[in-house]
């Protein structure tokens, strides 16, 4: 069974149909890059997979169970929307961590809040945090920052703060993690060490659904590759199809715009 | 130069009975208008249009007019216009007036600035622990708040200074603060009449009170460095 299932999503803002009928799905450990040109709805999709924004039509279903469907109201309800994203995790191209927490307590934060929604929290507080830290730090180390668990954001580099977003992002186990141009903001160097985080992350077998402008990272990293044009996806399949050998003309002269800069 | 060294000690007497009546309406204020101006900020960014449209309708008239006009309409409209003085005649009834009218005024003021600082932290924080799976009320207070107090330090500090001197406008219902105090060795008090020197040395207590807030609102800036 797919582990993500995204039917036919429609989205519009105002008159502008941003989403024309979206359609992939995904099995557990497979990292799906999603590449197009600017404005094609990349971001809007990722929003939508997360309920940053409500889709018009379509159904997304993660492991079986449908989590919206536009024509299901009983899946819209706004009381349960805030459970269903913890299936998803997502990275934004702009990181934002908020600044006023260390690294440390950034990966921390929503753990800490979430268990207090647990039957025992009152008992059981001490080994709950306990175990969140714990965990916040092995992902820390993870990442490459065992040395940085204290600094505050405005204290490290771009390519640091995207690396605690991930670990951030991590630490709720999501089905399904995001990510938004993690290194649009990033210069190369800063680039290299947040896509080797990435990389090792699928050789993990971690379930990613990946926005990106590289197209090399996204040939080496990715099972699946959806190209995506004016709010469709205009040609879908393995990266060594979809990058190495273009079927459609529009997807051909995507990747030229890459290869002459 | 012996005169007024000799009547100190009186006059310093008076000064002071005025301006704990000053520091009591400044921190009626301030506990008032904090509040309140929040209330009114989350008003005027309600996504219900006729509520946002209303509440800036009424902070742009009190931003609008002078604070004194407002202390003599909510002094005397009850008493001379609806013929019933809910305020009596005494102190008591005048800071009451006076609070009301500073707390409301103050709140408006206030309320724009909680408005700027929060509509300045960038959508992308609320996104963030949208995401995380917070609820609306955590990322207000774990994620936004903070930021939020940090932005409006600094305006804030320039209000609550304002806030200081403006006291002394409660002066105009008679309220017996400092400047009254100062006032009242023209005419006559204590067995001291015709000085003039009382009203002036009341500046002194202004900035020495204007002093102390502004070594305070340094402090909790400094206090919020940590982070960008
Ligand atoms: N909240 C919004 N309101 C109105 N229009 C929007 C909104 N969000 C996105 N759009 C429009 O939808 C279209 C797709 O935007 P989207 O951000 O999904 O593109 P993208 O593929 O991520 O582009 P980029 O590569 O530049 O990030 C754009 O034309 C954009 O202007
Ligand atoms: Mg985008």
């Amino acid at each position: 069974m797919a582990i993500l299932d995204v039917k036919n999503i429609h989205k519009s803002f105002g008159r502008t149909e941003v989403l024309k009928g979206i359609s992939f799905s995904l099995e557990k450990g497979q990292v799906v890059s999603v590449i197009g040109s600017s404005g094609s709805g990349k971001t809007t999709l990722l929003r939508c997979l997360n309920f940053l924004e409500t889709p018009d039509g379509g159904s997304i279903a993660v492991n079986g169970e449908t989590l919206f469907d536009a024509a299901e109201p009983a899946t819209q309800r706004e009381a349960d929307i805030r459970r269903k994203r913890l299936h998803f995790g997502l990275v934004f191209q702009s990181f934002n961590l908020f600044p006023q927490y260390t690294a440390l307590e950034n990966v921390t934060l929503a753990g800490k809040l979430l268990a207090k929604e647990e039957p025992d929290y009152k008992t059981r507080k001490k080994e709950l945090f306990a175990q969140i830290d714990g965990e916040a730090r092995a992902l820390l180390a993870q990442m490459g920052l065992s040395d940085r668990m204290d600094n505050y954001p405005h204290q490290l580099s771009g390519g640091q703060q995207q690396r605690v977003a991930i670990a951030r992002a991590l630490a709720l186990r999501p089905d399904i993690l995001c990510f938004d141009e993690p290194t649009s903001a990033l210069d190369p160097e800063l680039t290299q060490e947040v896509l080797r985080v990435i990389r090792q992350l699928a050789d993990r077998q971690t379930t990613m659904v990946i926005v990106t402008h590289e197209m090399a990272f996204a040939r080496d990293v990715s099972t699946h590759v959806l190209f995506m044009d004016g709010g469709v996806v205009v040609e879908s399949g393995p990266p060594e199809q979809v990058i190495g050998a273009p079927s459609q003309e529009r997807t051909r002269r995507f990747l030229e715009s890459f290869t002459r800069p | 130069m012996d005169l007024i060294l000799q009547q100190m000690p009186t006059v310093l007497k008076a000064l002071n009975v005025g301006f704990l009546q000053t520091l009591k309406l400044f921190v009626a204020t301030g506990l008032g208008a904090f509040p309140l101006g929040l209330v009114i900020a989350f008003g005027s960014m309600s996504r219900f249009k006729p509520l946002s449209l209303l509440t800036r309708f009424v902070v742009w008239v009190v931003r609008g007019t002078p604070l004194m006009i407002q202390l003599l309409i909510i002094y005397y409209f009850p008493g001379m216009v609806l013929k019933n003085n809910i305020w009596g005649s005494g102190e008591a009834g005048r800071f009451l007036a006076s609070a009301i009218a500073f707390i409301f005024n103050y709140a408006c003021y206030f309320s724009e600035i909680y408005r700027g600082g929060i509509q300045s932290i960038p959508r992308g924080q609320q996104e963030a622990g949208m995401v995380l799976g917070m609820t609306r009320s955590q990322i207000f207070f774990r994620v936004t708040l903070l930021q939020v107090i940090k932005r409006i330090v600094p305006p804030m500090s320039n209000e609550i200074i304002t806030l200081v001197k403006d006291t002394a406008l409660a002066r105009i219902i008679a309220l017996q603060e400092i400047i009254w105090a100062g006032q009242s060795f023209l005419k006559g008090s204590h067995g001291i009449a015709g000085a003039i020197w009382p009203l002036f040395f009341t500046a002194v207590y202004y900035l020495a009170f204007t002093g102390v807030v502004t070594l305070v609102l340094g402090r909790l800036e400094k206090r919020l460095d940590y982070f960008r």
